[in-house]
């Protein structure tokens, strides 16, 4: 039996596994859109802006592993993706975009809505195609779930014209692809994981580094076993928060520009970094002339091309994390405790507490630290970018991998409502947080008629200080106090979220953060809490950019 | 410092401009680039001369192409043997009484007229990089009025 194009793709989508596809029609995106108006292969959760939809398919693969799905039609539909495909290229998270496209007689044409969307998204995605002829089709959606998912993950693009979504064919589907240009690796290196562990032995002040690797291969069990093996300290980067239990006695929280300054510490004294799906970012490395000086480094990534990119490496092995490390436990069963190591961490630890001095206004890392304790830890947290983000990464107590749900590379405001949503659709049965600020939730703020149409029960606290805080902090800290355009107004959210049909909450008073917190988990809605906190609380501590990343501002009791 | 690198890629559209924009995106000059198909019409070949001021950028050069979907394999000719030539066609001043002149030079060096007419002649030479080098101090004092080249082509022996 013959099938359209349109007809074509939804059915690839769903034998892929898709369980929800997010977007916005258009003209060029019609038929595709006329084929799902009966089809129940999937969910179609209809955003009101296209970048919703992105960073929907985005917090979607973030919490489940799988591939985000997202639908736009050409020109204006396809270019509203561009900031969610970076984001998701930036972090690592399997996406595939499809947008329609003109037809292919018209492409070049500068046709109405048309824009070169491969061209415009190719050095923000692994790999994008334009299906030029609807006998492509199906091997090119499985050429691109295949390529988003594997090896190191990131978003694919598929542009579809309108004539090829119209176009009829055999439908068959096609074998697993196999690309004789795209073998990924994924054990290590049976030579370099022997070094590896040799070297791991014979440290005396080993420090374990994890990113956003250890969260993707799902490597968390191996991780943990390996630390205590070697009774080393673990640090991890934004992308790497969940992959540890932060609550451990190993742990050393984040590490980098408002990491832990013990873990800013402890990395710079250490004598061996193993570094594990981490790829030494300048936001934690800080000034890399200085950057750990006595340490040697073993890098465990998926990706060569992060390894020796920025800090010089000793022992490189290419592989999966969860797999290299299995491999390295082989060779080293238990690493006697370094006391002295320990105990100097231990110091460190007690020497520089993460701390906040009291006020009489609400403060955001009350906030964070309320919603940490009415979910046990056991919430999905997702985040704007800026200070919120922060306050989010540094208070509340991850205890599980794919929970912290934020912008880490992109730093992208307005990633978290919609990413939120996406969250939610993928794990229905846990509480889903948005810690937004003022500015970041005013990005994207639209997708509260996505939530309450669809049902979709999120929560957003609104850390509310008036300004575009975290620029407002470099202000006060880096540019004399002079406020450029930081200092932002914002709607009633209270109103505005009863507009929309969600419910809204005001919290000026410290006594009924809590209260008011219980009360939006209670609610079986979508959920604005305005939390009016103090206007110029600053992030600490706070490693200025590009010093070294033991010269640490505030955070000191 | 100049490196030649080669790489076998997928012969579709737009292969050349992930290749070209993965230098631009990352501040890589592109010396020269020469491309076309190979015996099997579904993979190309390209040589790439690249300026690499450490082993650092020349090693992320290396490991950026192989990243890309569509590259196949790609050769660094830094430590290997190779041979290397360049296409070039110059255009010259020329008089009759040049010829002789002209034909001198070419017993020593690559090259040789293949069209003149009364006051120019175009110049063929294929080389590598330093006979090319020096044939064009030589014709250089004949006056060259256009230069054309193909960029390096290389392949390892």
């Amino acid at each position: 039996m013959n099938l359209t194009g349109s007809q074509i793709l939804l059915e690839c989508l769903k034998r892929e596994g898709v369980e929800v596809v997010f977007g916005y029609p258009g003209g060029q995106i019609l038929p595709t859109f006329d084929a799902l108006y009966d089809f129940d292969g999937f969910k179609f959760i209809l955003t009101r802006h296209e970048q919703g939809a992105a960073h929907a398919a985005d917090g979607y693969a973030r919490v489940t592993g799988k591939v985000g799905v997202c639908l736009a039609t050409s020109g204006p539909g396809a270019t509203n993706l561009v900031t969610g495909i970076a984001n998701a290229f930036m972090d690592s998270i399997p996406m595939v975009a499809i947008t329609g496209q003109v037809p292919t007689s018209l492409i070049g044409n500068d046709a109405f809505q048309e824009a070169d969307i491969t061209g415009i998204t190719r050095p923000i995605t692994k790999h994008n195609y334009l299906v030029k002829d609807i006998k492509d089709l199906a091997r090119i959606v499985r050429e691109a779930f295949y390529i988003a998912s594997s090896g190191r993950p990131g978003p694919v693009l598929i542009d579809l014209p309108k004539d090829v979504q119209v176009a009829q064919t055999e439908f068959i589907w096609p074998e697993e692809p196999k690309l004789r240009s795209y073998n990924p690796r994924y054990d290590g290196h049976p030579g370099q994981i022997k070094r590896a562990a040799k070297l791991i032995m014979e440290s005396k002040k080993p420090i374990i580094y994890v990113g956003g690797g250890i969260i993707t291969s799902g490597a968390s069990a191996e991780l943990l076993k390996l630390a205590e093996n070697i009774c080393a300290p673990v640090t991890w980067t934004l992308m790497g928060i969940g992959g540890f239990p932060s609550l451990h006695k190993q742990s050393l929280g984040m590490l980098g520009m408002h990491g832990t300054a013990y873990a800013n510490h402890s990395i710079m004294d250490a004598d061996l970094i193993i570094a594990i799906g981490a790829r030494f970012d300048d936001r934690v490395t800080g000034r890399l002339d200085m950057f750990a000086p006595g340490a040697k480094v073993i890098h465990i990534d998926i990706d060569p091309s992060s390894i020796s990119k920025n800090v010089k490496v000793h022992i490189p092995i290419v592989g999966d994390a969860k797999q290299v490390i299995a491999e390295l436990l082989e060779g080293i069963k238990h690493k006697p405790a370094i006391a002295d190591w320990l105990e100097h961490v231990e110091a460190l630890k007690k020497k520089y507490p993460m701390c906040y001095k009291n006020k009489d206004k609400i403060l955001p890392q009350y906030v964070i630290q309320q919603i940490d304790e009415l979910t046990s830890g056991e919430a999905i947290i997702c985040t704007e970018v800026g200070q919120n983000q922060m306050w989010a990464a540094q208070w509340y107590n991850y205890t599980k991998p794919r929970t912290f749900i934020s912008s880490g590379g992109l730093g992208t405001m307005g990633f978290g409502f919609p990413a939120a949503i996406g969250a939610k659709l993928g794990a229905p049965e846990k509480i889903v947080f948005n810690v937004a600020g003022d500015g970041s939730i005013q990005m994207n703020i639209q997708e509260l008629a996505t939530c309450v149409e669809n049902k979709i029960n999120v929560k957003v606290a609104i850390l509310n200080n008036g300004y575009l805080g975290m620029v407002r902090q470099w202000q006060e800290l880096f540019y004399k106090r002079r406020y450029s355009y930081t200092p932002i107004t914002s709607p009633d959210f209270v109103k505005l979220a009863e507009s929309y049909g969600a419910v809204g909450i005001r919290v000026t008073k410290k006594e009924d953060v809590k209260s008011a917190l219980q009360r939006a988990i209670d609610t079986e809605n979508t959920v604005f809490i305005d939390f009016l906190i103090e206007e110029e609380e600053n992030v600490f501590p706070m490693v200025p950019a590009g010093e070294a990343i033991n010269n640490i501002l505030g955070g000191l009791a | 410092m100049r490196h030649t690198i080669s790489v076998l890629v997928e012969n579709k559209f737009g292969v050349l401009a992930r290749v070209a924009g993965l230098f631009s995106a990352r501040g890589y000059n592109i010396a020269s680039l020469a491309v076309s198909e190979t015996l099997d019409p579904e993979v190309s070949y390209m040589t790439i001369v690249v300026e690499a001021k450490d082993e650092k950028v020349l090693e992320q050069i290396n490991k950026q192409l192989n990243k890309l979907i569509d590259v196949i394999t790609v050769t660094d000719f830094t430590k290997k043997e190779y041979i290397d030539r360049e296409l070039v066609l110059a255009k010259v001043n020329y008089s009759s009484k040049d010829k002789a002149k002209l034909e001198a030079i070419f017993r020593k060096f690559v090259g040789k007229i293949i069209y003149h007419k009364a006051d120019t002649a175009i110049i063929e030479a294929v080389g590598d990089q330093s006979q090319i080098k020096q044939l064009l101090e030589v014709l250089s004092g004949f006056g060259i009025q256009e230069l054309v080249r193909t960029g390096r082509l290389a392949i390892t022996n």
